[in-house]
């Protein structure tokens, strides 16, 4: 197991956002993470890579307990993150940007081999062209492109994507699930936020539902899709199963 | 790192160290004194861009660096005799230990109330000086005017003390350019843009952002023993004027904050046209008003400075005007 995820529970105020959350991601899979608005997603993101502690719970990264550990001593360990709200370093250039993945990721590059790294990273994602360009120029698409190498640069072992689809067309869906792919074939594990239905379902290995903050389904995408519980909760009407199962 | 290799590293040396050989070479004292004031406002407005241009943290008080640390380095000049060289480095030690212990405590504020925090640092330490016996309390320290016998009098005293500076200055740019493109810099720069998106990247940003605060408050330290040294005495009023903060940020933001040139331009353009306002009849009581009233236009119209205005005209200029 890459990461195991133990009995989180997370309160702000007198809101439960998570409620004993537990579940597993074997080494090289895609989990999907979905959800209504509101259910604890990316507050579970934020959880895993440090942003927020917990109230209780654990959160074991390769074997080792990373609760509580700020956002740094995660992203070194070897877990990157692409946001949902993109968050360029606008003042800085494309280049530059993944190159702070680089540098102060998992391999804690030189400033040269960075700049390398940043090259090879950014012809994977299809930026190679925007290199020299303020990251602040960029469009949504190439945004969420810049995230993703950002992350990657890092060379984690396990990328945690939160709606990397959200916002963009058809045929750069399509262009971006083939890059997770890829980057899956590279052994990175990964586990995603997707609200894009057919994406998620086509390329999860395993799916987890959660639902006001609790964890409410887990199984293969047919399993789940399946799942009255998940029917009832979450997809809200059996037609739009019938639309998934059809994908 | 190449640095000798690139441009935008020599241009900003090359410019001082010409101009202080000029000054020696020509050795007129007017010459002297113009050029000490200068140099003295590029070094710590090129200090203080190491937090303020490539960290994004404004302190609006760090000009408690240069009157502490000149205090220190003063009082171990003018009170034990230590030499010129000892002294002015326990004054940057004591800045640079002094920005150690309040930027871990300190720098976890953000914005605003970082920069209201350095206010009240700056007025603590006036207020603690001037109650401070060993330190002279309201009145301050004199030196002694024998102690300018090793340096051979009074008159090669002052080009002794500007000699350091000159160096220091040199110094101060060269930290300047390698500091901006270091590994640790680029971490500060994604500190500046996003700074939870750069810890989410694995930038430790506490630390990175407590030794940038260390880094720009050890060179004031220096420099305020030199001008003290060169003074003759130091007391709380002219040690911790908040104005000069105030005045090395104008100097700091009309040039181009984030850049190694920018804040050389700007001391040098802001203390020109304090020149000309502090002897023109109209405006010489109003010199203040126009450095806030500069400050207010450049925030609304050219936040990224001279030198940052340039840059983003003119690409090709980059590797130039650091």
């Amino acid at each position: 197991m890459i990461l195991q995820v133990k009995d989180i529970t997370k309160r702000f105020g007198g809101l439960q956002a998570l409620t004993e959350v537990s579940f597993d991601l074997p080494e090289g899979h895609i989990l999907g993470l979905i959800g209504p608005n509101g259910a604890g997603k990316t507050t579970l993101f934020n959880v895993i890579n440090g942003v927020y502690p917990p109230e209780a719970g654990r959160v074991i990264f390769r074997g080792q307990d990373i609760t509580g550990l700020p956002p740094y001593e995660v992203a070194r360990r070897g877990l990157a993150r692409a946001h949902q709200v993109v968050r360029p370093l606008d003042d800085l250039t494309v280049q530059e940007n993944v190159m702070v993945g680089a540098c102060f990721g998992r391999e804690k590059h030189s400033l040269s081999r960075a700049t390398r790294l940043a090259g090879e990273v950014l012809a994977q994602v299809g930026l190679k062209e925007r290199a020299g360009q303020l990251a602040g120029l960029l469009n949504v698409a190439q945004k969420k492109r810049l995230e993703l190498a950002r992350a990657l640069a890092a060379r984690p072992y396990l990328l945690l994507l939160d709606e990397v689809l959200a916002g963009l067309n058809p045929s750069e869906i399509t262009a971006m699930i083939e890059t997770i792919r890829a980057i899956r074939e590279e052994g990175i594990s990964i586990l995603m936020i997707e609200h894009v239905m057919q994406a998620v379902m086509n390329v999860s290995d395993h799916i987890i539902v959660l639902d006001y903050g609790l964890l409410i389904a887990r199984g293969t995408p047919e399993e789940v899709a399946n799942n009255p519980q998940v029917i009832e909760a979450y997809l809200g009407d059996p037609q739009m199963t019938a639309r998934l199962l059809a994908e | 790192m190449q640095a000798w290799r690139q441009p935008g590293f020599w241009l900003p040396l090359m410019i001082v160290f010409l101009w202080g050989l000029a000054v020696l070479l020509i050795r007129q004292d007017t010459a002297r004194e113009t050029a000490f004031t200068l140099l003295m406002c590029v070094g710590l407005a090129s200090s203080l861009n190491i937090l303020l241009g490539y960290t994004g943290y404004v302190s609006f008080g760090h000009i408690v660096f240069f009157g502490l640390g000149g205090y220190t380095g003063f009082y171990f000049l003018s009170q034990h005799n230590w030499s010129l060289l000892a002294s002015s480095l326990a004054g940057g030690g004591l800045s640079a230990g002094l920005a150690g212990l309040v930027g871990l405590a300190v720098l976890r504020l953000r914005g605003a109330y970082f920069a209201l925090a350095t206010i009240g640092i700056n007025e603590a330490a006036r207020a603690f000086v001037s109650n401070f016996e060993p330190f002279g309390g309201a009145t301050g320290l004199f030196i002694n005017f024998s102690a300018y016998e090793q340096y051979g009098g009074a008159g090669p005293a002052l080009w002794t003390a500007f000699t350091f500076l000159w160096l220091i200055t040199l110094i101060v740019l060269a930290t300047s350019f390698l500091v901006k493109h270091s590994r640790f810099g680029l971490g500060l720069l994604a500190i500046r843009e996003d700074e939870d998106a750069a810890m989410v990247m694995g930038v430790k940003a506490p630390q990175a952002k407590t030794i940038a605060y260390v880094i720009s408050a050890f060179f004031p330290g220096m420099i305020g023993t030199l001008y003290f040294f060169k003074n003759g005495n130091v007391e709380p009023s002219d040690a911790f004027q908040l104005h000069m903060s105030i005045e090395s940020l104008v100097m700091v933001m009309l040039g181009g904050q984030g850049t190694v040139l920018g804040p050389m331009v700007g001391a040098i353009t802001y203390q020109g046209l304090r020149g000309y306002l502090l002897t023109s009849p109209i405006f010489k009581s109003l010199h203040l008003a126009v450095a806030g009233l500069i400050l207010l236009l450049i925030v609304l119209f050219v936040p990224a400075g001279a030198v940052g205005w340039v840059r983003g005209r003119f690409p090709r200029w980059r590797r130039v005007l650091e």
